[in-house]
């Protein structure tokens, strides 16, 4: 497994690479082969026929960002989790009575945000 | 690993993918129509089956369209974010004994952080196209496919303690021989309640449709690839089919074995046609979903998830956590 271990990673460069490489080629094929007649009204954005009222970007809900930040927590909470369920079995049981007061701490904070309605879309 | 080596494996996922594309959008549109009493694509080739084909050739020569108003910089690549990362996820997925583009120690991870990068290429979409239906469909993606995420994450875990690896070739190495003589040694079965919250949050991460809140059709046309036309639509679309096969395909090797068969050993040269064939069943089990079950709202999505899927899954992490690891320590004392 070692020796291996710097060349494993380095296909998924090669993949990134490749992956972007072939979407160019395939768009800039697609590009010569259509048919291209631009207007004015077909570059205008689709609203099911309606000329468009106002501008699009606007002030959106904080509600979305307010899950994202409980996303940011509990995503960074589930990094932490893994390295600890790989090791689970070796290490000592320390360990685990750690992880599950470290869980029951962010138990709390997700019933606290749920009581102060932070889950409720509104 | 040589370049041709690197080379070689770089077109033979392409064109699984490809091949995964045409094939499952043919099956979406014949178990669809299907479910719904009706015959599905018919007339082009056989059995409809050179409709999917002709729609690629279509998308390829169409006039991909970007509104005056739109942001040209993000709208542009925001195809690439959607599609690379699902292309790439196609790197840890183990197709046999010794069959797999290459052995990560963290390939669970990687297939996770990949999939995971797909909202923000949606996000990225919906806002850049500067039109409301596509923001709305961009802003829900942000908000419900990260949300999901974090169930989809946590239910992963289960199977990652039993196996005590990262890695997907010992993940389902792991798997292999039987319990009590006749139960396969599949995670599912022990880990069968994280297996329905990773299935829920797996149809969830690709906008099927249960909920497929980010493009709802009847409410936001197609939502985040609003303005999006020709092979910048393609591939948004090859990259969802491809999202469904790559979600099926990590089930498969956490909770179904992967590539093996039950009971028997599987010889190497059927290996890929197992895993595949488990792959596509669930495919078509999601796709039954798709066709049977109405679209959720979005704060009924939301609170499910935060209020039902979160907890039971933190819990069930605790809970297997506590007994895998006091199991031995309890089974010692009592030998005692």
């Amino acid at each position: 497994m070692e020796p291996t271990y710097a060349f494993d990673y380095s296909v998924i460069a090669w993949f990134l690479i490749g992956g972007v490489a072939f979407v160019g080629v395939t768009l800039g094929m697609s590009r010569l082969l259509q048919h291209r007649k631009p207007g004015r009204v077909k570059s205008e954005i689709y609203e099911c026929g309606v000329e468009p009222v106002g501008p699009p970007w606007v002030q959106l809900k904080i509600g979305y960002y307010l899950y994202a930040l409980l996303f940011v927590l509990f995503d960074v909470e589930t990094a932490f989790l893994y390295p600890w369920a790989v090791t689970l079995d070796a290490m000592p049981l320390f360990v685990l009575a750690e992880m599950v007061v470290f869980l029951a701490i962010l138990a709390l904070g997700l019933a606290y945000a749920w009581k102060e309605g932070a889950l409720q879309w509104r | 690993m040589s370049a041709l080596g690197i080379l070689g494996r770089f077109a033979a996922m392409l064109v699984l993918l490809l091949v995964n594309g045409v094939v499952l959008i043919y099956m979406l549109r014949k178990v669809l129509g299907r479910l719904h009493l009706r015959i599905g694509p018919n007339r082009v080739g056989p059995f409809g089956l050179l409709q999917t084909t002709n729609d690629v050739i279509k998308l390829l020569t169409k006039e991909d369209l970007r509104p005056d108003s739109a942001d040209a910089w993000l709208f542009n690549i925001a195809p690439y974010l959607i599609f690379v990362p699902s292309f790439m996820a196609y790197i840890p997925l183990v197709f046999g004994p010794t069959l797999a583009v290459t052995n990560l120690d963290t390939g669970l991870l990687l297939a996770f952080a990949l999939t995971s990068l797909v909202p923000l290429g949606v996000l990225m979409a919906g806002w850049s196209s500067n039109s409301k239906w596509s923001l709305i469909g961009g802003m829900r993606a942000a908000g419900l496919q990260i949300a999901y995420e974090v169930p989809l994450l946590l239910s992963a875990l289960g199977p990652v303690m039993m196996a005590g690896s990262l890695d997907p070739a010992r993940i389902v190495a792991a798997q292999s021989g039987v319990w009590l003589g006749f139960i396969p040694r599949w995670f599912v079965i022990p880990q069968i309640l994280a297996f329905v919250v990773y299935a829920i949050a797996s149809q969830a991460e690709t906008q099927q449709t249960p909920f497929d809140m980010s493009e709802a059709e009847s409410e936001l046309i197609t939502g985040f690839a609003n303005e999006y036309g020709g092979m910048r639509f393609g591939f948004m679309y090859l990259a969802e089919f491809s999202n469904t096969f790559i979600v099926s395909a990590i089930g498969t090797m956490l909770f179904f074995g992967g590539w093996q068969l039950p009971w028997v050993a599987t010889p190497a040269w059927l290996a890929p046609f197992v895993f595949i064939a488990k792959t596509y069943t669930g495919i078509f089990v999601m796709m039954w979903a798709r066709g049977s079950l109405p679209r959720f709202r979005v704060d009924q999505m939301l609170s499910f998830c935060w209020k039902v899927l979160i907890p039971v899954s933190l819990a069930w992490v605790v809970v297997w956590a506590c007994v895998q690891r006091l199991w031995p320590v309890v089974a010692m004392a009592v030998s005692r």
